[in-house]
């Protein structure tokens, strides 16, 4: 199973993420953002957290743009799999490989902490590893995780499944409380908390983990 | 010749920085602002002969965000 973990001018958590699917088994190729094309072979394609292109424009709007997104955009519409976290949620909602948009935090302020989430759809092969309606302790670090979607879009993440987590205690202005969406088949999964800084024991919290291993095991079994 | 993009958020669109302004107008004393809304101006120099259409889809692929943004174009 190979992953692939893009790295733009600005992405910092592009080695946690490149780690953590190293420890659950998955070999991960680095690709840098001026590459065109996504290495052959590529089961599963990482959009790392960090600020990319400094947040210029709007956060993820210059990167979505850039010449290795348009490989990803292609992976996914071939059916491959996508997972972006923070910055990379923000990169894929610029893509459009998930519906929504995400604007700045409602009270204005950078959040970083730990927070619950509910785990709100355990039928993708991100989350197969969690007990649905369960909560799980997920770091957050961002300024602009303010998911706007408007109640057409929201009735229509609820009916279809699409939303992957939600917070218990809403951190950010989010709509519907959501914390992670996925694409209509579920194949791309855009998230703002950090499922990497939770993978293992010295990190405080290992509940990241079943997230990576769901992956790789539902990609070598597949 | 030059363009100007005026991106703003759309009706309905909550602003939380436009609100940050609102209020901040009110504690300084100015009553009677009943809405802030912020958007952003963009200056492009352009080659002579660049369409409108061009710019548009400037604002279309990369300027704007039309998930929550809408634009103005004015050229000049």
């Amino acid at each position: 199973m190979k992953a692939a973990v893009i790295t733009f001018p600005g992405s910092n958590c592009d080695r946690d993420l490149a780690v953590a699917f190293e420890n659950a088994g998955a070999e991960v190729v680095r690709v840098w953002h001026k590459d065109s094309e996504l290495p052959s072979g590529i089961d599963v394609v990482g959009i790392p957290g960090g600020f990319s292109f400094g947040d210029y424009l709007r956060c993820g709007a210059i990167a979505a743009n850039s010449p290795i997104c348009r490989g990803v955009v292609e992976h996914a519409n071939r059916g491959g799999y996508v997972l972006g976290i923070c910055n990379g949620f923000q990169v894929l909602t610029e893509t459009r490989l998930v519906p929504g948009a995400l604007i700045r935090n409602m009270n204005l302020k950078f959040v970083c902490k730990t927070v619950g989430l509910k785990v709100e759809q355990t039928d993708s092969i991100f989350t197969g590893g969690y007990v649905a309606g369960s909560e799980i302790q997920i770091p957050i670090a961002h300024h602009d995780g303010n998911y706007r979607a408007d109640d057409a879009l929201l009735e229509r993440l609820k009916g279809e499944g699409q939303i992957a987590f939600t917070y218990a205690e809403n951190p950010n202005g989010s709509a519907g409380d959501i914390a992670g969406v996925f694409s209509d088949n579920r194949r791309v999964l855009g998230m703002m908390p950090h499922p990497e800084r939770a993978a293992e024991v010295v990190h405080g919290s290992t509940d990241g983990q079943a997230l990576f291993r769901a992956l790789v095991d539902g990609l070598v079994s597949a | 010749m030059k363009a100007r993009v005026h991106v703003m958020l759309k009706e309905g669109v909550l602003d939380p920085q436009g609100e940050a302004v609102r209020h901040a107008l009110g504690a300084l004393g100015f009553e009677g602002v009943g809405g802030v809304r912020q958007g952003k101006v963009i200056e492009l120099d352009l080659a002579d002969g660049t369409t409108e259409e061009q710019v548009t889809q400037m604002c279309e692929q990369l300027l704007a965000n039309t998930v929550i943004e809408k634009y103005e174009i004015e050229l000049n």
